[in-house]
């Protein structure tokens, strides 16, 4: 099994996620991880969706994707050709004694400190999920008091966009 | 980065063909219908004349049903022509009106002449118009799973897309079951459902159900309307959804309050469907691949699905055949599609196909599938399933494709498209003279056709064997006549024992397996075909689910046949506790009593009672020198329904039988009985 990133281009409508995430759980699959956002398009969402599975359903699923009717586009996006962020939020106990031993950890993962408590700081860091699980494990002898963390967002690397061709022409009945 | 080869959507092909043409049939009610009703009509008319619409300031529209509106084609509702109602694309049509109008006017527009539903608090305000149309009819039915089926029974058996209605909360939910059934047989149907005001969605407010997230599974799309302007064109898409690429039910989910308020109702509408490309044209080298096996094969079958008939391919699978002399043989859902009688058909596949049909697709070089979907009830133990052979798998859903056995060659595309271009490319193929000889194959398929042919064992007891009934059916009523069957055993029996030689003419919950679909979409079909003969092949147990429909059929006019294959149990059932349980018998038989000893015997309900009380003819037969008489006479009757009870022997089992989860080489004929299927085993 291997970890597959989806992006999956949607209407902006009311309940789609519902279909997607409901299309995965009625086929058997485990989302690893979700986000959906706006994309340069008003009307065009943007949903990342990672999950772990052989070749042969992944296909099956993006088969099945692919005949949402609110479903514009499916691309797969290759690790080595992508730029894939993470973003957490971490609460870290930091009292007198270890917070400069914290600080010294979140400088040297470029994260930064948002909010600063009696003996406590809220890091925010980004990242692929290798530096973020580092960076937490590194935290976690100090003592995590509370943890979030966002869906993957992921990009193609180079100059090409999928949003490109994502809009068809609108059609006509009759 | 990649783009997957599923990554992106297809482009748009040319229209599909499901409903842009239809046998012969129109969904007119019977003259003596229409006088029945008129009066009560006219005076609906009159009063639309000067409409009363609560809450609207507006000026009123102009005259609904007026020369400015209308109708897609006027003559048609009423000539007995034999094109549907088609989009009206002459006069573009701009009007005021409220939701519950443009819904009216926009079904008008489509092409539905029939509704099948039941009124109810959210839906009332689209009731309202519904008096006033002169092309919709509506038939009141008893229980919207009855509206549900009789819309599926409409569309499969006129090709159109079937409509029904329903309020919100139980209404709707009511039409969960036939919707997934629809949805599993690919059947167009769009059910429109009432919605609580869209103030109160939310807020567990009476008869409220989010019946737009119940159904997602079960539907190809469906739609929550809460916006009058919305109303039209969402009708609009939700028929193009239906009826193109791959069938499907769809739902609009209409609220109280969008029915309500007053909007401009235009016509025609742009649709805004931009993920939603069907392809329907077949890759031109994927067919010539597919005619150079077809051209190197030995041993090659057409393996045909249903959704050869719903591309109304049957002229074209039979051009295909008789160009190539490859065998076909047809599941549970294509019966029909190819003509019993034509002396390349090997029968049916599958769990209780014949052995010939079963043996061809397990000795095969090359299945060509056609409009199927190597469902687990033809394939046995998948992995076991044609172990020779290469596939060739043509289907309108690319996600059909290689989900339970990887093609070789995949083709997506509409059947007939595909057909089409196969012949095409099959006779390059014979003009360079690559053209296989069959003679050792054929002769091996007719001699399995001989030795095991489709049969039955008489009861000893001089009672009715249930497969003697149907073929008797079958035999009288002829091939013009449409069957529509439950599920369990009479629906195998008569897959098996009627002759089909068209399209259309077979009608059955495949996928979802119904009990209690033959009733209604027996109804459905009728409405839809009022000249054609419509007979539904019932158990008794799937009839005690939707009888009820037989109060609709006797007051609306549509006399439908039903044969109860009456064993007094749930026989499949049964069948199944005799074999794999040790004939212990738990809670499938219908007679049973809370005395011990009393336990055979009863007739509870009384089938011909119940008939009479519906205001039906009711006959029972129990000898076999009746059963000819009592069918005759149930064709000789046009005015009412007519329900016959066949009391038949309980313990008949469907043979052939291929065990669940086991290996099509091991089908019995009979119980205990293998075929031998001779040298050529793999």
């Amino acid at each position: 099994m291997t970890y597959h990133t989806l992006s999956v281009l949607v209407e902006n409508k009311p309940g789609v996620l519902v279909r997607i995430a409901g299309l995965f759980s009625r086929r058997n699959f485990n989302i690893d991880s979700l986000a959906v956002g706006p994309t340069e398009h008003e009307e065009i969402s943007r949903i990342t969706i990672v999950v772990n599975c052989e070749e042969h359903p992944l296909e099956q699923v993006t088969k099945q994707l692919n005949k949402l009717i609110n479903v514009l586009k499916i691309v797969e996006l290759e690790p080595g050709a992508t730029v894939q962020r993470e973003l957490i939020l971490v609460k870290v106990r930091a009292d007198a004694e270890s917070r400069s031993r914290v600080l010294e950890t979140v400088n040297l993962f470029r994260a930064r400190v948002v909010d600063v408590a009696l003996d406590v700081i809220t890091v925010e860091a980004t990242g692929d999920r290798e530096k973020l699980d580092a960076l937490i494990k590194v935290l976690e002898p100090f003592g995590i008091k509370e943890l979030v963390q966002s869906g993957m967002v992921a990009i193609g690397r180079g100059g090409r966009s999928i949003t490109d061709r994502a809009l068809r022409p609108v059609e006509r009945s009759a | 980065m990649t783009e997957q080869m599923t990554g992106r959507k297809g482009t748009a092909g040319p229209e599909s063909p499901a409903g842009s043409a239809a046998p012969p049939a129109s969904a007119v009610p019977s003259p003596r219908d229409l006088a029945a009703r008129s009066p009560h009509r006219d005076a609906a008319h009159s009063h639309a004349e000067a409409p009363a619409q609560p809450g609207s300031t507006e000026p009123a529209p102009a005259q609904p049903g007026s020369t400015e509106l209308a109708p897609a084609q006027p003559g048609s509702a009423q000539s007995g022509s034999a094109e549907p109602a088609r989009v009206a694309t002459t006069s573009p049509t701009r009007v005021r009106a409220t939701g519950a109008q443009a819904l009216v006017y926009a079904l008008e527009r489509v092409g539905a002449d029939v509704v099948f539903g039941i009124p109810g608090g959210a839906v009332l305000p689209a009731y309202d118009p519904l008096l006033d149309s002169k092309i919709i009819r509506h038939i009141l039915v008893r229980h919207e799973q009855g509206a549900g089926h009789a819309a599926t029974g409409y569309a499969q058996a006129t090709g159109r897309v079937g409509v029904c209605m329903a309020t919100s909360g139980p209404g709707a939910t009511n039409l969960v079951t036939p919707i997934a059934d629809a949805y599993m047989d690919s059947v167009p149907i769009v059910a429109i459902t009432g919605q609580v005001p869209s103030s109160l969605i939310g807020t567990d407010s009476f008869q409220e159900a989010d019946i737009s997230g119940i159904t997602i599974p079960i539907t190809k799309h469906n739609f929550l309307v809460t916006k009058p302007e919305d109303i039209a064109r969402t009708i609009g898409e939700a028929f193009h959804v239906a009826s193109t690429g791959r069938p499907g039910p769809v739902l609009v989910d209409i609220s109280k309050d969008a029915l309500q308020a007053t909007t401009d109702f235009s016509w025609p509408v742009s649709f805004e469907l931009p993920g939603y490309h069907p392809v329907t044209r077949p890759h031109a080298r994927q067919v010539r691949e597919a005619a150079r096996l077809i051209s190197e094969s030995r041993r090659p079958v057409l393996y045909v699905g249903g959704g050869v008939i719903k591309a109304r391919a049957a002229a074209q699978l039979r051009e295909l055949a008789e160009l190539t002399g490859i065998p076909v043989v047809t599941t549970l859902m294509a019966r029909g599609a190819f003509p019993d009688r034509h002396p390349l058909h090997m029968g049916m596949p599958g769990m209780h196909g014949c052995v010939t049909a079963v043996g061809a697709l397990q000795q095969a070089d090359l299945l060509i599938a056609l409009g199927t979907r190597f469902d687990d009830r033809v394939t046995g133990k998948l992995d076991t399933f044609a172990p020779g052979a290469l596939i060739v798998h043509a289907d309108i859903d690319p996600a059909e494709i290689s989900k339970n056995r990887r093609a070789d060659v995949p083709i997506v595309g509409d059947c007939r498209e595909v057909i089409a271009d196969l012949v095409a490319a099959i006779r390059a193929e014979h003009e360079q003279g690559r053209q296989p000889d069959l003679g050792a194959w054929k002769a091996q398929l007719d001699s399995w056709r001989t030795t095991y042919p489709l049969g039955y064992d008489e009861p000893g007891d001089g009672s009715l064997a249930p497969q003697y009934v149907i073929q008797r059916i079958g035999k009288i009523a002829g091939p013009e006549a449409v069957y529509v069957a439950g599920v369990g055993q009479h629906q195998m029996w008569a897959a098996q024992f009627i002759d089909y030689e068209n399209p259309g003419t077979w009608i059955n919950s495949g996928g979802l397996g119904t009990m209690g679909f033959a009733v209604p979409a027996a109804m459905g079909a009728k409405v839809g075909r009022p000249d054609a003969t419509v007979w539904a092949i019932d158990g008794d147990g799937c009839f005690q689910m939707t009888n009820q429909e037989l109060a609709t059929c006797a007051l609306e006019g549509i006399p439908i046949k039903v044969a109860i294959i009456n064993n007094g149990s749930l026989g499949m059932v049964r069948q199944w506790q005799t074999l794999f349980y040790n004939e212990r018998y738990s809670n499938t038989d219908l007679h049973v009593t809370a005395e011990p000893r009393k336990t055979s015997g009863t007739r509870i309900p009384d089938f011909v009672k119940l008939a009479e009380a519906y205001g039906c003819e009711g006959i029972r037969c129990e000898e076999p020198g009746e059963v000819d008489r009592v069918i005759e006479r149930a064709m000789a009757i046009d005015d009412r329904p007519v329900v016959l009870d066949f009391v038949v022997h309980k313990d008949a089992m469907v043979w052939p039988m291929v065990a669940a989860g086991t290996s099509n080489n091991d089908i019995k004929f009979a119980r205990g009985l293998a075929p031998d299927w001779g040298g050529s085993e793999e």
